[in-house]
C-alpha cells in the first residue's frame, strides 16, 4: 500500500494541485480510501492531513468507508425523477435489501446516488462503476443487477 | 473505393443502449460478405436523438435507421448494402403524423437546427484529427496566429455578441478583454466541463463529439489573453468524454497545435485536463478555481473576479465548453456573419439538451429566439401518449419553470429571466399532467440542499429548512403557514447567500408558487396530489374483481408485499409496499390500481 502511495504520487510530480487525481488513482483498485493511505499522500506531498481528509470528504465520489466491487451510483437528477427513477431505486433496494449509502452484506454492491450523469435522453439512468445503464424499469433493473457476478 | 459510410453514434446515450455491439456486428457482418474495401464503419459522437438509440447513419444516401439491435445488423448489411433496399421497419415515424421517413435531412428534429457548436458532433469521428481538419478545424487557430493580433481577436469576438452558455450570460469578449489588459505576466485559461445542470449534456456531447473544437478554441483564447497554460476541468460522471480529450490533447500535441511555437509561430500553449470528484458546487467558477488547485470545492466572493484574480491568484478567463465551441466559427466566418443570428441581445445559437416527458429527447441547436412550442412540438415531436403540456423547467435547479401561458415566448436570455426563469446551461425538462409541481420543487431542493458546500448559513440552514418544510408537504403533512414561511425563507437566502449556488436555490420554489400555487393548496388543505404522483398520497390496490389469482405480481414484488392464495384474488400490504409499481407494469389483466 505504502508503495503504490510512493508511485502515483511521484507520477504526479509531488504536486499538491494534483490531489484530486491522486486521490482518484488510489481509489480505483479497492472503491475507497482508507485511513492510512490518507496520511501516507499527505506526508508525501507534504501537506497537513487535514487537507487531505478535508478533500477526501468533500467530493462525493472519494469514500472513507470500505465499498463494494459495484458501486452503483443512481442518477437521482430531475429529467429521471420525471420518467420514475423513484420507483426504479426503490425496486433496488427492494432487491439489494440495502438503503442508499449502504453496502451488501456480501460486499459485491454498494448503492449510491449521483448528480446527473448527462444521458437524460435515456432517463432514469444508473451507472455501475463506470458503465452507463439507461432507459430503466423495475424490471429491467432486476435482469442488470442478475447479470454481475 | 469507399462506396459507403456507416455513421455509428456512440454518444453516452447510444453507448448505453449498445451501439458498440452494433458496430461489432457491422463489422463482422461486412467481412462475412466482403465489404471491408468498399463499406467504412465510423464511430461518431452524440447525434443528438438520445431515445431513438442506436442510431445509425448510412451514407451517401444519408439513410436514418434507429432502435437498431444487434439481431437487426444482417438485414441492413444484406438488404440495404447489398441490393440497396431501404430497410423500412427501422426507419422512423414522426411522432405527430405517423409519417415514415427515410432519410436524417427529412426529420423534423434536424431539419429546424442550425449547428455552430455541434457543427461537428456527430458527423465525424471524434478520435481522428484528420476528419477534424478536413472539416476545417485548426483553421480558426492559423488564421488568429497568422493575420490577427491578440486586440483584433478580442474585438472579434465582441463585435459578434457571443454570450457565455453556462449561465448568466455574461459577454464573452468582455471577460476575454479584462484579463488582456492585465500586465501579469502568468495567466490562465480554464474551460468549465464541469456541466452539473440537470438535464442538461450538451457540453458533455461536444467534448465526446468533437474534442479538437475546445482545444483550438483555448489556444485561440491563450493567444488572445496572453496565456500559455490551459485547464480543462471536467466532471467524473462523463467518462467517456474525458477518454476522448485525453487521446484528442495527445493527436494536437503530436500535430504541433499545442505545445512550444504553435503552427510555428511565437506563441506557446499547453493544456491539461482536471477531473472532478462529484461535486455540484464546482460549476461555480470561483469553486472550480479551488478545486483545480487541489482544494475543497468551496466558492469565494467576487469581486476579485477571476479575470483579475483566478487561478493561484492570476488573472483568468473561464468560459464553458458550449461558448468555446462557437470561437472557431465566429473567427473563420465573421463577428457579422454571427451577429445576424438570434435576437436583438441574444446572438448566435443555443443548444437545448430536451429530456423528460417529450418524444424526442435529445439535443438540438436552434437560432437564439425559438419559441418554447416550436422546441417542444415542432423539434420535439409533442408530448408521448397526446397527455397535456404542463412545464417546462430551464435553468435547472437554479432556474423556474415556464408555463402553458409561456409556449410562444422567444427563448433568449433576457425574457427567460423578465419570466422568472433562466437560460442556464439549456437543460429543458419538460413535464406533462402527471407531473406533481410541488415534488419538483422539493426534489430540486433536495438537490441544491445536499450540494450546498455548507462554507455560508442562508445556504446550508436555509435550504434544510426549506425542504423540510416541502417534505412535509409532500407526505401530506403541510400546514397553512407553510407556504407563507417558504416564500419568507426564499428571499432571505436569495439576498445573503455567497454564491451563485445558493442565491438561485430559491427560484424552483417560488417559480412553482407563482404558476402552480393551487398544487401546494391541493397538498397542504385536501391531502392530495393533484398530479397523483407524490408516493405518500397514493396508494396500490388490487382490484378483487378482475384479479383472477394467477399470483405473476407478488412474484415480482421486490419486497413481498402481495398476499394471497392462487386462483383467489391477491391483496396487498400497505406498509410493505415500497410503491415501485412494479407490480402495474407485470399484472396481465390491469388488476392493480394506483390512485
Amino acid at each position: 500500500m505504502l508503495s503504490t502511495v510512493k508511485q502515483v504520487v511521484t507520477e504526479h510530480e509531488h504536486q499538491p494541485s494534483r490531489l484530486l487525481e491522486i486521490l482518484r488513482c488510489l481509489q480505483t483498485s479497492t472503491n475507497y480510501l482508507a485511513e492510512e493511505t490518507i496520511i501516507q499522500v499527505a506526508k508525501e506531498l507534504d501537506v497537513p492531513i487535514s487537507q487531505v481528509y478535508g478533500v477526501a470528504t468533500f467530493y462525493s465520489m472519494y469514500s472513507t468507508k470500505p465499498r463494494g466491487k459495484y458501486v452503483i451510483r443512481f442518477c437521482e437528477s430531475a429529467p429521471c425523477h420525471i420518467e420514475g427513477a423513484a420507483e426504479v431505486l426503490a425496486a433496488i433496494q427492494g432487491i439489494l435489501g440495502v438503503d442508499v449509502d449502504e453496502t451488501t452484506d456480501n460486499g459485491k454492491f454498494s448503492l449510491e446516488l449521483t448528480s446527473c450523469l448527462g444521458v437524460c435522453g435515456v432517463a432514469p439512468a444508473m451507472m455501475i462503476n463506470s458503465t452507463v445503464y439507461g432507459n430503466l424499469t423495475p424490471k429491467k433493473v432486476q435482469e442488470v443487477l442478475m447479470t454481475l457476478e | 473505393m469507399i462506396r459507403s459510410h456507416i455513421l455509428v453514434c456512440a454518444g453516452a446515450g447510444c453507448v448505453s443502449s449498445k451501439s458498440r455491439l452494433v458496430k461489432e456486428e457491422l463489422l463482422t457482418r461486412l467481412k462475412l460478405q466482403d465489404l471491408t474495401e468498399e463499406i467504412r464503419v465510423i464511430e461518431t459522437g452524440c447525434i443528438g436523438t438520445c431515445d431513438l438509440g442506436p442510431v445509425l447513419v448510412l451514407y451517401p444516401e444519408g439513410v436514418f435507421y434507429q432502435k437498431v439491435g444487434v439481431e437487426d445488423v444482417a438485414e441492413i448489411v444484406e438488404e440495404h448494402l447489398v441490393r440497396g433496399r431501404v430497410v423500412q421497419r427501422l426507419l422512423y415515424k414522426e411522432p405527430l403524423s405517423e409519417e415514415i421517413l427515410e432519410k436524417m435531412a427529412d426529420l423534423e428534429f434536424f431539419r429546424r437546427q442550425y449547428r455552430i457548436a455541434l457543427h461537428n458532433t456527430g458527423a465525424i469521428d471524434p478520435d481522428n484529427i484528420e476528419e477534424y481538419i478536413a472539416r476545417d478545424g485548426y483553421f480558426a487557430l492559423g488564421k488568429v496566429l497568422s493575420e490577427m493580433t491578440p486586440e483584433t481577436v478580442i474585438s472579434e469576438i465582441k463585435q459578434s455578441g457571443l454570450r457565455g452558455r453556462g449561465g448568466g450570460g455574461f459577454p464573452t469578449g468582455l471577460k476575454w478583454e479584462f484579463a488582456a489588459r492585465s500586465t501579469s505576466s502568468t495567466k490562465f485559461v480554464v474551460c468549465n466541463a464541469d456541466e452539473g445542470d440537470p438535464g442538461a449534456f450538451m457540453d458533455r456531447s461536444i467534448l465526446e463529439g468533437d474534442p479538437h473544437t475546445i482545444i483550438e478554441s483555448m489556444a485561440i483564447a491563450g493567444y488572445a489573453i496572453g496565456a500559455d497554460q490551459g485547464y480543462v476541468y471536467c466532471r467524473a460522471e462523463y467518462p467517456l468524454a474525458i477518454e476522448r480529450f485525453v487521446s484528442a490533447l495527445e493527436k494536437a500535441r503530436e500535430m504541433g497545435f499545442l505545445g512550444e511555437n504553435v503552427l510555428g509561430s511565437t506563441f506557446s500553449f499547453e493544456l491539461e485536463l482536471r477531473v472532478g470528484a462529484g461535486a455540484f458546487v464546482c460549476g461555480e467558477e470561483t469553486a472550480l478555481l479551488s478545486s483545480i488547485e487541489g482544494n475543497r470545492g468551496e466558492p469565494r466572493p467576487r469581486p476579485p473576479f477571476p479575470a483579475v484574480k483566478g487561478l493561484w491568484d492570476s488573472p483568468t478567463i473561464i468560459n464553458n465548453v458550449e461558448t468555446y465551441a462557437n470561437i472557431p466559427s465566429i473567427i473563420l466566418k465573421g463577428a457579422e456573419w454571427f451577429n445576424k443570428i438570434g435576437t436583438e441581445k441574444s446572438k448566435g445559437t443555443k443548444v437545448f439538451a430536451m429530456a423528460g416527458k417529450i418524444n424526442n429527447t435529445g439535443l438540438v441547436e436552434v437560432p437564439m429566439g425559438t419559441t418554447l412550442r416550436e422546441l417542444v412540438y415542432e423539434i420535439g415531436g409533442g408530448i408521448p401518449g397526446n397527455k397535456k403540456f404542463k412545464a417546462a423547467q430551464t435553468g435547472g435547479p437554479s432556474g423556474g419553470c415556464l408555463t402553458e401561458a409561456n409556449l410562444d415566448t422567444a427563448m433568449d436570455y433576457d425574457t427567460l429571466l423578465s419570466l422568472g426563469s433562466m437560460m442556464g446551461s439549456g437543460g429543458l425538462i419538460v413535464m406533462d399532467e402527471n407531473t406533481c409541481m410541488v415534488d419538483i420543487a422539493r426534489f430540486f431542493l433536495d438537490f441544491t440542499k445536499d450540494e450546498s458546500c455548507g462554507k455560508c448559513s442562508p445556504c446550508r440552514i436555509g435550504t434544510t429548512r426549506m425542504l423540510q418544510i416541502l417534505e412535509r408537504i409532500v407526505n401530506g403533512e403541510g400546514i397553512p403557514e407553510d407556504i407563507d414561511a417558504l416564500e419568507k425563507l426564499a428571499s432571505f437566502i436569495k439576498d445573503t447567500s455567497l454564491c451563485g449556488l445558493g442565491q438561485s436555490a430559491p427560484n424552483p420554489v417560488l417559480s412553482t408558487l407563482r404558476n402552480f400555487r393551487d398544487e401546494y393548496e391541493a397538498h397542504i388543505y385536501d391531502k392530495r396530489c393533484p398530479a397523483g404522483s407524490c408516493q405518500a398520497l397514493i396508494h396500490f390496490t388490487i382490484n378483487a374483481a378482475t384479479c383472477i389469482g394467477c399470483g405473476i405480481c407478488a412474484k415480482h414484488c421486490p419486497s413481498s408485499a402481495i398476499v394471497g392464495e392462487r386462483k383467489k384474488p391477491f391483496s396487498i400490504l400497505d406498509d410493505q409496499c415500497v410503491k415501485c409499481g412494479v407490480c402495474v407494469q407485470e399484472c396481465p389483466f390491469q388488476a392493480i390500481e394506483r390512485r
